[in-house]
């Protein structure tokens, strides 16, 4: 992973002293809160129902096991013992005081981390997926330019006061785990046809209260020119996105209204103005980077483990969590390992304690290179784990409650943290996220469904990424009370697409039921492996629809 | 023009007497030295030829406004304000990048409006060499806003090589021990 230098080392430094003034000004009243609000929130500080929530950034997901004991300190001294792994790979602690937050951002940049860029209208962290370098079916290692792009975007002077917030996903596998459709800019990284690394940028992408995946604007850009396109594109959003309108105010509706055509010309214009400058990347700075991220020392290992396959046979619930909690490798002999965050009921998903997280530091350095990833399905990655070493970290991972073998299945729920602490969302998504964990604990009947996700957000705002589930949960608030419209035919990946609502929404106890039946549907009319998402293509909502509204004592109340 | 800052040599101070006022749009205002006139009354003085005028005046650019339109005649502007209606709205910085880099303004480039002490270093990473604090503000406090965290990666007017570049040449000489 990327090592900080002195450069990296004295801007976080630097930046944690700004930090620190700016809360004594704001302390003793010489800030007003208006003034203070958005330098609070470039330095992941926001302010929730119940008190601070701090966001740090984990950099496309990458954490090294010494930075995650670094965090489990952070939530046992500073925190309620834990933390919440976030669908943009970040991590937040939620009981924050204010007059701590300078003590805590100077821990995090003694461990080269920041929380710098993490919430606000600027550009924030950049994401990919977690499995990237490691994974069989990737192309190009994505790593080494989401580092150069969060170095170039990181108090960039010029747009630090953007129209709203902005997200930059980077993917590289032939299916895309980084969900990079449903970014301000997505890039796809792919090889020419002499192998040198070009770019699709793909532009306008976002959920929020208007869901639009986003659409190309430039095919096989090379890489030299990655920060100047994206300088263009943030000129254009920057000087013509509008401001009279947070709702609008997002990249997605710029597009929108002038056309993709247009703004891909508007975009090449102002890009035809630099791109041959002093701002195209340079072999000599991808290499330096990219050094970082080279492969560790992997092991000459015999791809067919005897003792592996022995326990496989030997142990179903082992051979189970393999086969659901893994990921292929492309160094043979070893796999990637899904550690749940989603246990059931007994814990919010994303939720880890300071406990767990040293526990997971620990065997990240035993079994692995001493690295952990975030996924956006905020769950936890060991990237290179050796065959021969799963069933003794399965035990482990048992002792830990991080070895629930439903990775990709429904009640890998993603889920914001709603109304619990959020003080934007409208209804609270942990209690419905909780009833249908419940619900649906069989582990059999889980497996039985196959390939399923659930997302679920407490208001518009999406954090829960619902459009993009197959069954997506969005809670609206009618009268004051809180109710739960569903979608589905979400997806995310190479055939991203975005649900659509089944019809009116539910009452929260509600919601089990409904899921029920759509499940039902699904049983009844899918064909051999089918996954859920390929029926709900092939038979369209009506049968769903029809199931779950079918008279049955379920009271329909109408709330849009 | 009140509570302004400018970059003396690089360095920040506050001038005591600075001579420029914004034009409040009343007839006959505009004429006589230091004003600043609105883009649209720039264009019009040009256009009309009004004798000395164009040529002594400032313009103020709304954020709206396209810093392009003051190409033709950029050289002989002794200064650009650019507002910022909101310290939130970041337009400026944007026009104030395009008039140094691109259209090649050499005079003085002045932030007016919701300008406050935790921007200055951004205003001045994008060009900007003087600074009209908002006039609630004490601007011997303001100053302080240069000091300090002034590290950016990214190319800016005032560091017109990214740090990769710059890097490479350190890496040549005391920072080589820094990266691994």
């Amino acid at each position: 992973m990327y090592n900080y230098d002195s450069y990296d080392r004295a801007l976080v430094q630097a930046r944690v002293h700004q930090f620190r003034d700016q809360v004594s000004r704001r302390l003793n009243g010489r800030l007003s809160e208006e003034e203070f609000l958005p330098l609070r929130l470039q330095n992941g500080v926001y302010l929730q129902r119940h008190a601070y929530m701090l966001r740090v950034a984990i950099p496309y997901g990458t954490l090294s096991s010494d930075q995650l004991r670094t965090l489990a300190f952070i939530a046992d001294q500073y925190d309620r013992g834990y933390g919440h792994f976030t669908t943009r790979q970040n991590i937040q602690f939620n009981w924050i005081e204010l007059e701590q937050v300078p003590d805590i951002l100077q821990l995090l940049a003694d461990n080269d981390m920041h929380a710098i860029q993490t919430s606000g209208n600027c550009v924030r962290n950049i994401t990919t997926e977690a499995f990237s370098g490691v994974a069989a079916d990737e192309l190009i290692d994505p790593r080494p330019l989401a580092e150069i792009m969060r170095q170039w975007s990181t108090v960039n002077p010029e747009f630090l006061f953007l129209p709203r917030k902005f997200k930059i996903a980077i993917s590289s596998s032939e299916s895309d785990r980084a969900a990079v459709r449903s970014h301000d800019i997505g890039l796809y990284l792919y090889p020419g046809k002499s192998g040198e690394m070009l770019l699709r940028v793909m532009v306008g992408g976002g959920l929020g209260r208007t869901p639009i995946l986003n659409e190309t604007v430039r095919e096989a850009l090379p890489w030299q020119h990655l920060l100047t396109y994206v300088e263009a594109i943030l000129r254009v959003y920057n000087r013509y996105g509008r401001r009279d309108n947070k709702y609008k105010a997002r990249i997605k509706i710029l597009v929108r209204s002038l056309g993709v055509d247009a703004f891909s010309e508007e975009v090449e214009r102002e890009w035809e103005q630099i791109r041959d400058g002093a701002a195209e990347l340079t072999k000599e700075e991808y290499f330096r980077v990219a050094q970082d991220f080279s492969a560790p020392h992997y092991e000459n290992v015999d791809p067919v483990d005897l003792d592996f396959g022995a326990w496989l046979a030997r142990d179903s619930g082992f051979s189970t969590w393999v086969r659901n909690n893994t990921q292929p490798h492309k160094v043979p002999g070893y796999v990637s390992v899904v550690l749940s965050t989603k246990p059931g009921a007994s814990a919010p998903p994303g939720d880890v304690t300071g406990d767990q997280m040293r526990a997971v530091a620990e065997l990240a350095d035993k079994y692995g290179f001493g690295e952990v990833r975030v996924a956006h399905e905020q769950n936890l990655v060991f990237p290179d784990v050796r065959k021969r070493d799963l069933y003794a970290l399965w035990i482990a991972l048992q002792n830990h409650h991080l070895a629930t073998p439903n990775i990709g299945l429904l009640t890998d729920v993603i889920a914001c943290p709603g109304g619990d602490y959020c003080s934007l969302a409208n209804t609270r998504s942990l209690p419905v996220a909780r009833d249908i964990q419940q619900r649906f604990e069989n582990l059999d009947f889980l497996h039985d469904l196959g390939p399923l996700s659930l997302n679920i957000s407490g208001c518009m705002n999406a954090c829960g990424h619902h459009h993009i589930g197959n069954i997506g949960i969005l809670g609206v608030s009618k009268n004051g009370e809180e109710f739960f419209q569903i979608t589905i035919g979400g997806a995310q990946g190479k055939d991203s697409a975005l649900g659509r609502v089944i019809g009116p929404a539910f009452k929260v106890d509600e919601v089990p039921e409904a899921i029920d039946r759509l499940l039902q549907v699904y049983l009844r009319y899918r064909e051999a492996d089918e996954p859920f998402v390929d029926v709900v293509r092939r038979l369209g909502v009506g049968p769903f629809k029809e199931e779950v509204y079918r008279k049955s004592g379920v009271d329909q109340e109408v709330a849009q | 023009m009140n509570n302004v800052i400018g970059l003396v040599d690089g360095v920040a101070e506050c001038l005591a007497d600075d001579p420029w006022r914004l034009d409040d749009g009343e007839k006959g205002s505009s004429t006589g030295e230091s004003v600043i006139v609105t883009l649209e009354r720039w264009k019009a003085a040009l256009c009309g030829g009004e004798a000395g005028g164009a040529s002594n005046h400032g313009v103020v650019l709304g954020p709206d406004d396209d810093p392009a339109e003051l190409r033709a005649a950029i050289g002989r502007i002794p200064i650009i304000a650019l507002q910022f209606p909101s310290f939130r709205d970041g337009r400026a910085y944007s026009q104030a990048n395009l008039l140094r880099t691109r259209y090649g303004f050499k005079g003085d480039l002045r932030a007016i409006g919701d300008v406050l002490r935790d921007q200055l270093v951004l205003m001045r990473h994008c060009g900007f060499t003087s600074f009209a604090v908002r006039s609630d503000k004490c601007v011997v406090d303001a100053l302080k806003g240069f000091d300090g965290c002034d590290m950016v990666y990214a190319r800016s007017v005032a560091t017109p090589e990214p740090l990769y570049r710059r890097r490479v040449r350190g890496g040549q000489s005391q920072e080589a021990g820094g990266h691994e």
